[in-house]
């Protein structure tokens, strides 16, 4: 900010026709100066306290990229992702079903939501583990016939677990961003001809998802975090193969370390891919366009450099 | 009046069809009646005005004219065919939303707001529902929108999102984009209303353009001069009723009835 008056004052002495630009010395923080002070210092007290702890630290760099935790962390992405997907076409569907102005579809919309919405993800994941105990059998007459336990692999269940649990969420979301679409977008879409379904497809969702991206974001990230349940229904993932690796090597809390430390990644990882979409969405805006992480970054640091100039 | 350079030879139409026909139509919303019985011609190929106070039901008459609203009685027809049912002997049939979309297509239709797509560029917003409705070629469309874009004054701003146009151009866009389907009848809902003054002048130009190239136009309006110079006929509405219609020039110099006079005292 004060390098920008700066560069605007006119050469010294010359007589500029307009107004004089401002030069102010401007209003010091010196709290902000005391306030990280603080925090740098209780900081390095916590380092301090979790290295003198009685923790093993080298467990974590020797097991950091084990094979078995490559697997886990590439299991736990593929489930979020894949849940994910089912949640966000789940939601969209179930949200424009709630819309719907057919009493049949938005009044199954509201119950699917009451369930899915209303009972805990875990208990959800052991009901469908459970089924069998309803239907013995998958039978799809000619094209496929199986004993319940072996159509729902681990997976499927972990799948099905997450995915519809989570669609209960997004339809809320989706229809918050679908509300959010003003209806004269619809009505000049309807006046073109154009039909209902393409209006949603062409016109409101593509504007709906500037709402719906922030909180999908949300949802993500809780998602990846989420899928540590999933080993109570036998499917191994990140946060399973560190317990494994814990108790067959001695070293169970380094390893929780270890997980927590891979969460992190992934979750900033994900984060970092958010901006693009939201950027994306955002085109046509006439607020600027948020600032990718780099340009944050290179913001604060001239900023933070510019201070230093002029303080 | 009538004598409109080039109005007769661009489109050779029988300007005796009427191309809206409403015959004693009623609106309610709720307990609220907002049109209480409306009995109107357009001709085809003629400027059709409407005035009237707010609250008077023009808007929401022009809305029932594509079936954005519907109407719970009386009988609305748009170049001879029902708005919105099916006659068969003496019972009528709802359409299904496929069908009233299809007879859509041939209606374009201005709003006060402009209604762009914002996450669409001009051309992007013009070519949108050729495209995807009509199933042009995208470089046939592409080609076409730049033409109207050039016609309404906008050839530069083809790759410009509706955010970075001025409410004028915004509605010159929203015009070419209702031109794209080559609609045979256009209705404009206060076209002008949501513009600053000194904007209002392009938009009134291109649709002074459009009314001597023969298009039916229906435009609701507060533009006294531009119903004036430009409108074949003209309705005052008012209470949601049709209080006094006849030539332009007439009503609004020379209105017969009480309410008429005072709403134009006011106005003009």
């Amino acid at each position: 900010m004060t390098s920008d008056i700066d560069r605007t004052a006119g050469p010294k002495g010359s007589p500029s026709a307009g107004p004089e630009a401002i030069k102010a010395i401007p209003v010091r923080h010196y709290g902000r100066y005391v306030t990280a002070v603080i925090a740098i210092a209780i900081l390095v007290a916590i380092i301090y306290a979790f290295g003198q702890g009685k923790i093993n630290w080298h467990a974590v760099p020797d097991y950091f990229f084990d094979h078995r935790i490559l697997t886990g962390v590439y299991k736990t992405l593929l489930l979020t992702v894949l849940s994910m997907l089912i949640g966000i076409v789940g939601g969209i569907i179930l949200a424009v079903m709630r819309l719907s102005k057919n009493p049949v579809t938005s009044s199954i919309a509201w119950f699917y939501i009451w369930f899915f919405r209303g009972t805990p993800v875990l208990v959800q994941l052991f009901l469908w583990f459970n089924l069998g105990l309803v239907f013995e059998y998958v039978n799809l007459g000619p094209i496929y016939k199986n004993y319940w336990s072996d159509f729902m692999t681990p997976l499927l269940t972990a799948l099905l677990g997450l995915g519809l649990n989570e669609a209960a969420y997004m339809a809320e979301i989706c229809r918050a961003g679908l509300l959010a679409v003003d209806e004269g977008q619809s009505e000049a879409a309807h006046a073109l001809g154009m039909s209902y379904g393409r209006t949603l497809r062409r016109i409101v969702i593509p504007q709906a998802m500037r709402v719906i991206v922030p909180p999908t974001g949300n949802e993500v990230i809780n998602m990846l975090k989420t899928t540590s349940l999933v080993a109570a229904v036998q499917y191994p993932e990140l946060f399973r193969y560190a317990q494994d690796i814990g108790q067959n090597s001695g070293a169970p809390v380094e390893m929780y370390f270890l997980a927590a430390a891979w969460y992190l990644i992934m979750t900033s990882v994900l984060s970092v891919g958010q901006y693009y979409i939201e950027r994306y969405y955002a085109r046509g805006s006439s607020r600027a366009l948020p600032p990718t992480p780099w340009q944050k970054v290179r913001a604060h640091l001239t900023t933070f450099s510019s201070r230093k100039v002029t303080a | 009046m009538t004598d409109k350079p080039g109005k007769t030879d661009a489109v050779p139409r029988d300007r005796s069809t009427a191309m809206v026909k409403a015959e004693g139509v009623h609106k309610s919303f709720g307990p609220l009646e907002v049109l209480k019985g409306i009995d109107l011609e357009v001709r085809s190929g003629e400027v059709f005005c409407l005035i009237g106070p707010s609250g008077s039901g023009k808007s929401t008459f022009l809305r029932c004219i594509n079936h954005l609203e519907k109407i719970n009685a009386g009988r609305l027809y748009v170049d001879g065919e029902l708005v919105g049912y099916r006659q068969q002997g003496d019972k009528l049939y709802e359409l299904r939303d496929r069908e009233v979309a299809l007879k859509r297509r041939d209606i374009g239709m201005v709003f006060q707001r402009f209604n762009l797509f914002p996450h669409m560029t001009a051309l992007e917003n013009v070519i949108e529902a050729p495209v995807q409705v009509k199933k042009q070629n995208k470089a046939e469309a592409r080609e076409r929108a730049r033409q109207l874009l050039d016609r309404v004054g906008l050839a530069d701003k083809a790759d410009s999102y509706p955010s970075q146009l001025s409410g004028g151009q915004q509605q010159r866009v929203a015009i070419a984009r209702a031109l794209a389907m080559d609609p045979k009848l256009m209705l404009f809902d206060e076209p002008t209303s949501a513009l600053d003054p000194e904007l209002v002048g392009d938009v009134l130009d291109v649709m002074r353009d459009l009314a001597e190239s023969g298009m039916t136009m229906v435009v609701v309006t507060h533009e006294m001069g531009f119903a004036r110079e430009v409108g074949d006929s003209l309705v005052f509405m008012d209470g949601g009723v049709v209080v006094e219609s006849g030539h332009p020039r007439e009503v609004l110099t020379n209105p017969q009835h009480e309410r008429t006079q005072s709403f134009l005292s006011k106005v003009l």
